[in-house]
């Protein structure tokens, strides 16, 4: 087991939202500013690397025929947390994110994670896994979310770049998220048949 | 005409997949073919409006009550997941047809955020019995209408040349973005 080569593996090599294309609710939802995209980005990594180490510790006690259930309600109480600690110390990005922070649950990327790789594999490989593919995850987000939001509102993290006649409105309205994403694939596509 | 409006509203304006991004896994998985597209959109509609009243008299006759309603979360998913199961014994019994038919996205539907999410929304938005419903079905239908035209335009792209980086999932995202814009007039009908 190398933690690094796990790490990198669900950063680049499989990345969950350019390679693997799960998870893509909160991708498409969440990003119309960089900052909603880094948020959603690390609740759903703090929720993956818990549930991912927790499922592995307790994979071989769970029948088989019984281990979605399961995985889901381990999936549900982390979410549950994170909800109450966003509520707790950052308001204001709870409020942004909204009903999309109960929708962790249902996010396919950590199921996936849960069924391909932490039912299988040791605990600590499972963390790392979860780091990995979390990591992954939040970039793909910051990045659509800074996309969208300097075409958008001009700005990157809330400092203004652009001046006010080159908004283009249109690209932090849902259009904007399904357009900008669409782009971005080409670009990764363009990038890795290059190789 | 207040429940006209929260239906129109669910339905069109605020359309699940294309202004709140609800439900993109199945939209874009199971869109090549406007047959298996329709067959996901009955499912849908049936589980949702069944998930809504049951989220509801849960929510408001057991949780409130126990003082337990910060665990929602973790009740909806599993009432949605034990429907799900429910509704698949129930039409492998009763319509062996339409099982067939619906296949692998039954269980499937589980893991659809549109389930959870209508009856997150109902929750938080204090709606009553009936409005939940109201809302309920009307997103579902929603989602039908939008993956039942969204599979139409998808089985005739096929025949297209694309260049090959858009081939895919780049593609796909586009045509949605464009269909996304053309909803995106709905919202000035309420």
């Amino acid at each position: 087991m190398n933690p690094v080569k796990i790490i990198k593996n669900g950063i680049i090599d499989e990345n969950p939202t350019f390679v693997q294309v799960i998870g893509m609710c909160p991708t498409l939802a969440v990003t119309s500013s960089a900052v909603n995209g880094v948020g959603m980005g690390l609740s759903t990594t703090a929720v993956l690397i818990c549930s991912n180490f927790v499922i592995s510790l307790i994979r071989k006690i769970i029948p088989d025929s019984v281990r979605i259930p399961c995985y889901i309600v381990v999936i549900a109480s982390f979410v549950t947390i994170v909800q109450m600690v966003l509520k707790g110390f950052v308001p204001a990005l709870d409020a942004a994110l909204g009903v999309y922070i109960p929708l962790i649950v249902v996010n396919c990327l950590i199921l996936a994670r849960a069924e391909a790789y932490a039912g299988k594999n040791g605990p600590v490989a499972s963390l790392f896994d979860g780091v990995g593919m979390g990591l992954g995850f939040t970039l793909a987000l910051t990045v659509l979310g800074a996309v969208r939001e300097f075409l958008g509102n001009g700005s990157i993290f809330g400092i203004a770049i652009l001046p006010e006649m080159c908004k283009t409105l249109l690209m932090i309205l849902p259009p904007g998220a399904f357009i900008t994403l669409a782009f971005l694939m080409v670009l990764v596509n363009l990038v890795r048949n290059r190789k | 005409m207040d429940l006209f409006v929260t239906l129109m509203a669910a339905i069109f304006v605020n359309n699940f997949i294309f202004s709140k991004f609800l439900g993109i896994c199945p939209f874009l998985g199971v869109s090549k073919k406007v047959e298996t597209a329709a067959g996901m959109g009955v499912a849908v509609i049936f589980v949702i409006a069944l998930a809504s009243a049951a989220t509801w008299l849960v929510y408001n006759f057991v949780l409130v009550p126990m003082d337990l309603a910060y665990l929602y979360n973790i009740a909806f998913i599993l009432i949605i997941a034990s429907l799900v199961q429910f509704v698949e014994m129930f039409i492998k019994k009763s319509s062996p047809s339409l099982y067939q038919a619906l296949g692998v996205y039954l269980p499937l539907i589980t893991t659809n955020c549109a389930v959870l999410g209508v009856t997150v929304t109902n929750m938080e938005s204090n709606f009553g019995f009936i409005k939940s419903l109201v809302n309920g079905v009307g997103a579902a239908v929603g989602f039908a209408l939008a993956i039942i035209l969204f599979a139409g335009v998808r089985e005739r792209l096929e025949k297209c040349p694309i260049p090959k980086p858009f081939q895919g999932f780049p593609i796909t995202l586009i045509t949605a973005g464009l269909m996304s814009i053309a909803f995106l007039g709905f919202s000035g009908m309420l």
